[in-house]
């Protein structure tokens, strides 16, 4: 560290001890967070090269880049590794890890050795599946849909459903840990209402894991033993049913899109009132609206089968639920754009990333309700109009509240600023070339152009090649990041206890922090939030 | 090792005392169960499914259960919950032996289900009620042919993956209860610090309880044939 480090580093959980053994042997919440950060960083970009691979075959009409077999695998292996190993672990295991111990005023997580054995379980997961997948890959979709999987295709679905399978229990562990530590260790005076919203957040995510996954779970595994000893559950041939994979597979895949999107709403609630200076609107609101959005979550898993088979009366049923699931996410929306209002607002980037999320949720989250009604839904199902709808939600929501949070709390985990300039540029970019990738597909979709094939008719290459080009635009967003984080590390200023003058415990502690989080334990006598009655002197203790 | 030795050298770094590190513990566990449920829950779920659907098929399938042994099993694994609770007392009272002796009879109990499951399922093996290509299904009765083979053997795959994950769950179970007799001998719990018992006693319990509904699940289904 040859830079102008003017005063001495005190001890911290990254100087504490040094070594390869003292980072995979740590049971410190914090190193662990670092651990799942290079892990779904790499993920990440394994899973973007496959979609980078998709977009340039997609740029002409004719499937001439590679062979619809190939592309058939590539879908299915952008999918497993952006859903399974980059999305649901993304806030929760890197962010959330950091960041919950810390906001909640405790040392570490309840369970600080199980916290070690997600990150190996997970690791153990991914690499089978990455296996599976330089043997020869998968085809069957991320979705597994049954018989195909299990009686028909002939690629290596066993490798990445067991993959999956062993992921499984690394989330579900986390959320074990999350919700745990949430009830029973919480530092003195830190009520359930003066609870930090990015730990509501989590907690309904966590709640979701919990129950969820086993059920995923179950469901590969029937379909791993289907394919071994042919047993017929989900085979017609044999009377099983397919439908009933779709219902088990459903019960908590869609479910997990809530696991992303209520711990990237988790982030956005921090960042939108530290940077307009204001107590959230409706905190209580805000915070309910996380656990039945959790809850409702549960209850609309058909209406991904509305054109599969089901009866009409269910259709029905679901479609209703469904539109109910509109309203807790509108009032988290709703309350913090009343935030906004009257606050002193400053852009910052992690502001900027917020402010995109906003905007991209909304239209990600109301052709969620096109997709929920019936009618709508007959005519555009299994078109591109359902890829762009999950897109927004998925990457201009969660990956957007990804980046958000990782600008946000960098300063906190490394202890460096990173250069304002370039990560604006880089939200604008991402920005941009997200909305150039993904709105026209809205358009061909709409238009009737049925993903999953490589080829197209000619009169949609216009819009398929400007979604290209802005994937390019959005490649440079994410490879900018990538690099000046690196070199913040080396070269970024180094970044007073709390750099945003924000409040919450996390930022009353040195950055980075001590490997013990504080101290002494917090003793919490405000509200969450409280910006506009805090002494400055007292939100900063610890400078 | 004195009570509070044992108390103290058990007590980790990030609680603020046993008591807390005690009910961490414990709600965890409780919460894993949870997660255990829902394991099996989807299990249950395709067995009720399909039993609505086809429940002649299962009834046909339920008759080549062996009522005997399943009951005699079911018998031991309540008393292997009586011996597991029982040590889990004398844990709390602080006697390791005592203890160690209950567990023992546990792990007996529990190698006892196993082994009469395995007769269960060498059973089952050699009238070709495996699901797979060799599957073949009679009655077993001349007068009546079976009904719906192909349906039954969505019973028999369902059995073996229900009866087979809860013996793994039972395996597993045996692994976690001789750990905890080596522990307690070693001298790691005492009055003051015996959440590990607990936990694990509280698991026993749980696939104990997986095994109540079980039994009847896909052994009592009807003696008539043809149900009802």
């Amino acid at each position: 560290m040859a830079t102008a480090v003017q005063t001495v580093e005190r001890e911290n959980y990254l100087n504490s001890n040094y070594g390869i053994k003292s980072w995979l042997l740590t049971t410190d919440h914090k190193r662990i967070a670092l651990l799942y950060l290079v892990s779904i960083t790499a993920m990440f970009w394994i899973g973007g090269f496959f979609a980078m691979l998709i977009r340039l075959e997609l740029l002409t009409p004719a499937g001439d880049m590679v062979s619809s077999d190939t592309y058939n695998k590539l879908f299915t292996m952008h999918g497993i590794i952006m859903v399974f190993f980059f999305l649901i672990p993304s806030v929760p295991a890197t962010l959330g890890n950091f960041l919950i111990p810390l906001m909640v005023g405790a040392k570490d997580l309840a369970f600080p050795r199980v916290n070690l054995l997600s990150w190996y379980i997970y690791m153990v997961g991914a690499i089978t599946a990455l296996t599976a997948m330089v043997m020869g890959g998968v085809d069957t979709g991320w979705t597994f849909y049954t018989p195909f999987s299990t009686t028909y295709s002939n690629t290596h679905v066993m490798g990445a459903a067991i993959g999956i399978f062993i992921t499984g229990f690394s989330s579900i562990l986390t959320g074990l840990n999350f919700i745990v530590t949430i009830h029973r260790m919480r530092a003195p005076g830190m009520t359930w209402r003066r609870l930090p919203l990015f730990c509501w957040a989590n907690y309904a995510a966590a709640i979701i894991m919990v129950l969820g996954t086993p059920v995923i779970a179950i469901t590969l595994l029937l379909v791993a033993l289907e394919r071994a000893f042919n047993i017929g559950i989900f085979n017609p041939q044999l009377g099983g049913d397919p439908l009933l994979f779709q219902h088990l597979f459903w019960f908590y895949s869609h479910p997990a899109v809530y696991i992303m999107i209520l711990s990237g709403m988790g982030v956005i609630n921090e960042i939108i009132t530290c940077f307009s200076r204001k107590r959230v609107f409706g905190y209580e609101f805000v915070a309910l609206a996380s656990i039945a959005i959790a809850v409702l979550g549960f209850l609309v898993w058909a209406h991904h089968m509305f054109v599969a088979g089901i009866s009409v009366y269910a259709a029905l049923v679901f479609s209703l639920l469904s539109y109910l699931v509109a309203i807790p996410s509108a009032v988290k929306v709703f309350n913090w754009t009343a935030t906004l209002y009257k606050g002193s607002i400053r852009y910052e980037t992690p502001m900027l990333y917020a402010f995109g999320f906003i905007g991209l949720f909304t239209v990600g989250g109301l052709t969620g309700v096109f997709l929920a009604s019936l009618g709508v839904d007959v005519h555009v199902h299994d078109t591109y109009f359902v890829v762009a709808h999950f897109h927004y939600v998925m990457v201009g929501g969660m990956v957007m509240a990804y980046m958000a949070g990782l600008h946000f709390w960098w300063p906190k985990i490394t202890g460096r600023m990173y250069p304002e300039a370039w990560a604006k540029l880089s939200a604008l970019l991402v920005f941009v070339g997200f909305n150039t990738t993904f709105f026209p597909l809205f358009i061909v979709g709409y238009m009737g152009l049925p993903r999953r094939y490589h080829a197209y008719p000619p009169e949609f290459q216009v819009l398929n090649v400007l979604s290209t080009a802005g994937a390019s635009i959005l490649a440079v967003g994410y490879v900018l990041p990538m690099i000046y984080f690196l070199w913040s590390l080396r070269y970024g200023e180094p970044a007073p206890p709390n750099p945003w003058n924000a409040v919450g415990l996390e930022w009353m502690t040195p950055s980075p922090p001590p490997t013990h989080n504080f101290d002494e334990t917090p003793i919490v006598t405000w509200e969450a939030y409280d910006y506009e009655h805090q002494p400055q002197e007292e939100v900063t203790v610890g400078h | 090792m004195g009570d509070i030795q044992v108390a103290e050298h058990a007590l980790q770094h990030h609680f603020a005392d046993m008591e807390q590190q005690q009910e961490t513990s414990t709600f965890g566990m409780w919460m894993f169960l949870l997660t255990e449920i829902m394991f099996f829950g989807g299990l249950f779920c395709a067995y009720l499914v399909y039993r609505a659907s086809y429940y002649q098929a299962f009834v046909e399938g339920s008759q080549k259960m062996n009522i005997w042994l399943g009951a005699t099993n079911t018998a031991v694994l309540i008393c292997s919950s009586l011996s597991m609770a029982l040590g889990v007392r004398a844990a709390q009272m602080g006697k390791p032996k005592l203890m160690a002796v209950l567990l023992l009879i546990t792990i007996v109990f529990g190698c006892g289900f196993l082994g009469i499951k395995a007769v269960e399922y060498h059973e089952h093996w050699v009238n070709h009620e495996f699901p797979g290509p060799n599957f073949h299904f009679e009655t077993g009765d001349p007068a009546h042919a079976a009904t719906d083979p192909v349906h039954t053997e969505i019973y028999f795959s369902l059995y073996w993956a229900m009866t087979g994950l809860h013996a793994l769950h039972m395996v597993i179970g045996v692994g976690l209860v001789t750990w905890i007799i080596i522990a307690g001998l070693g001298g790691a719990y005492s009055r003051s610090y015996f959440t590990p018992v607990e936990n694990v006693g509280l698991y026993w319990h749980f696939v104990d309880l997986v095994w109540i509904y079980l039994f009847p699940l896909l052994y009592l289904i009807s003696k008539k044939h043809g149900g009802g």
